[in-house]
């Protein structure tokens, strides 16, 4: 049992990469980028591919996190440049992605059983496997958390909120919106594939399947995230997501552990983001009950 | 200031809805002058405001800003000598951000954005003593997110935000429409106010006849598109409503049919 949850918070640490990256397209530019699922799986197509063709594994792993910010870039011109909307902007990109990591890889899946992958450094230290991945996703989450604590408050980051916000203000402003479109579209793309390259690496091979529902595991951590660890400010919203992050991966280890086949996984995943979502709604049909049983006064 | 030479917009063009919005559009505004602009609706009065501001392209004609051709300018490009407030007070500011982070940003207008801190303490400082020159104690709420201000405070706000760095041209499009008479008297108020003590440049669309009369030192009427009366000087203090109104039966031999206008 404590093996379990280890390993979840172990893989939960190397998703809140990707929930970060979810959350700067959905919260801060107020995009729902499903981009991300292809550059999951891209991430993790790069990095085992470089890898498995003898590339230090930490430059593979910063090339795959190139590589997403390009799939971010393509998206981006697509919405803003040539007009299409934000949703099947990403969708294209994602399909595009599909033969595109296909053609990364070779094939539908690649193994990356004994070879070093930037884990392996820990391991040597006499750390176990878990403990490696727990270790090493914990120093990357701290260092992303703080980079992007710092970009966001600085001109550039203040410009790309503006525009999540309220791009008619933030073009009174000066602000070319179409570009902190963009820019925040390649940082966030940049982040899911470092994740995927991660889990790729952590989980020994990376598979062209892997991205699918991801969109809503990122959805799924970032809602839960924000319900339970608060959002009082953005530094608190950002550890929220890590949280978050991790609290998913222990619900699903649990649910599983319960007796839960594989195969439900994204059914059970597709109906709490759906049951997250419209619990406003949900709110609104409970207020008038509420106000009865309490005599009227609320 | 603001040269407009002949513009033209259409929407919609080649297709059934076609609609001629603004059309043989001229208007020339020296240094210093507040203009009200008043008129019908769809006499094309935010069509107007929009293509100054670059929110739409023109399809013929020049707009020149103190000597700049910004015809072809895209509107983030035009935010470096424009400030502008709209109708809808959550149009101007940005609510989930802090009111020390609205200034900020307006405090950027028309400067490169770079990486170093969005916001100094420095900056903290002076963005105090201009707010409380709003007389609402938002000096004591730089951190309070701004959807938390009522509309009143959001479109006084803008306004600090739309003169924080001197525009050349200030445009103010219906921006007391939505606020109770109070409200609205005292945005007005407010809105004289940094006019005069900028000198600037200002147009302000507005459907309340007597606010028209009232503010400026010009005012025109516009009817399907184009300018129907210039009154300036001597003339526009003297102006009255009922003044208003014959003149403009006169000119477009309508009846003015505006509502909200004649009740307000």
């Amino acid at each position: 049992m404590f093996e379990i949850i280890l390993g979840a918070i172990s893989l939960g640490l190397l998703w809140a990469i990707m929930t970060i990256g979810v959350y700067i397209t959905y919260r801060i530019l107020d995009i729902a980028d499903l981009t991300v699922e292809g550059s999951i799986a891209m991430g993790a197509a790069i990095a085992a591919f470089s890898i498995f063709n003898g590339m230090n594994p930490f430059v593979a792993t910063c090339l795959a996190f190139v590589g997403g910010m390009l799939a971010g870039l393509v998206t981006g011109i697509l919405h803003t440049k040539l007009k299409i909307p934000a949703l099947l902007a990403g969708i294209l990109t994602m399909i595009a992605l599909y033969s595109v990591n296909l053609r990364i890889m070779g094939k539908a899946n690649l193994s990356l059983l004994r070879i070093d992958t930037v884990f392996t450094p820990m391991e040597n230290l006499g750390l176990s496997p878990t403990y490696s991945v727990m270790l090493f996703g914990f120093i990357s989450v701290m260092a992303i958390v703080g980079l992007l604590y710092w970009f966001f408050g600085t001109e550039i980051g203040c410009a790309i909120r503006a525009t999540g916000n309220n791009p008619q203000m933030a073009r009174a402003q000066g602000i070319n919106t179409n570009n902190m479109i963009i820019l925040g579209l390649v940082i966030s793309n940049g982040l899911v594939a470092l994740s995927g390259s991660l889990i790729a690496q952590s989980q020994s091979f990376a598979d062209i399947q892997m991205g699918i529902g991801s969109i809503v595991i990122g959805l799924a951590s970032v809602i839960i995230g924000e319900v339970i660890f608060g959002t009082r400010n953005f530094f608190n919203c950002l550890i929220s997501l890590v949280l978050g992050a991790i609290t998913y991966r222990i619900i699903i280890a649990l649910v599983l552990k319960m007796g839960m086949p594989a195969n439900d996984l994204k059914l059970f995943t597709a109906i709490t983001v759906a049951i997250a979502l419209s619990l406003p709604v949900f709110k609104t049909y409970l207020r008038p009950i509420k106000k009865s049983m309490n005599g009227g006064d609320l | 200031m603001l040269v407009i030479k002949d513009i033209e917009k259409k929407f919609n063009a080649g297709t059934v809805n076609e609609k001629v919005a603004l059309s043989g559009f001229s208007l020339s505004l020296t240094e210093g002058d507040f203009v009200t602009v008043i008129g019908g609706n769809g006499a094309g009065k935010s069509t107007f405001l929009n293509c100054v501001a670059g929110v739409f392209g023109v399809d013929k004609g020049s707009i020149q800003i103190d000597g700049l051709d910004v015809t072809k300018l895209p509107e983030h490009k035009r935010s470096a000598v424009i400030g502008r407030v709209f109708q809808d007070p959550m149009m101007g500011t940005a609510g989930n951000m802090g009111i020390e982070e609205n200034l900020a940003l307006a405090y950027r207008r028309g400067k490169t954005r770079s990486l170093s801190w969005g916001i100094s303490n420095k900056e903290r400082e002076i963005y105090k003593e201009y707010l409380s020159h709003l007389d609402l104690g938002l000096e004591n709420r730089l951190h309070a997110k701004v959807g938390l201000l009522s509309g009143g405070q959001r479109q006084a706000l803008t306004l600090l935000m739309a003169t924080l760095k001197k525009p050349k041209l200030l445009l103010l499009d219906e921006h007391t429409a939505a606020l109770d008479p109070k409200t609205a008297d005292k945005v007005l108020q407010l809105s004289d106010r940094f006019v005069k003590e900028g000198n600037l440049t200002t147009l302000m669309v507005t459907h309340n006849m007597r606010h028209a009369i009232e503010h400026g030192n010009r005012l025109i009427m516009m009817h399907e598109g184009r300018v129907i009366l210039d009154i300036k000087g001597e003339e526009k203090q003297q102006l009255t409503v009922e003044d208003l109104l014959k003149r403009f039966g006169q000119v477009s031999g309508e009846e003015f049919a505006n509502d909200r206008a004649l009740l307000s």
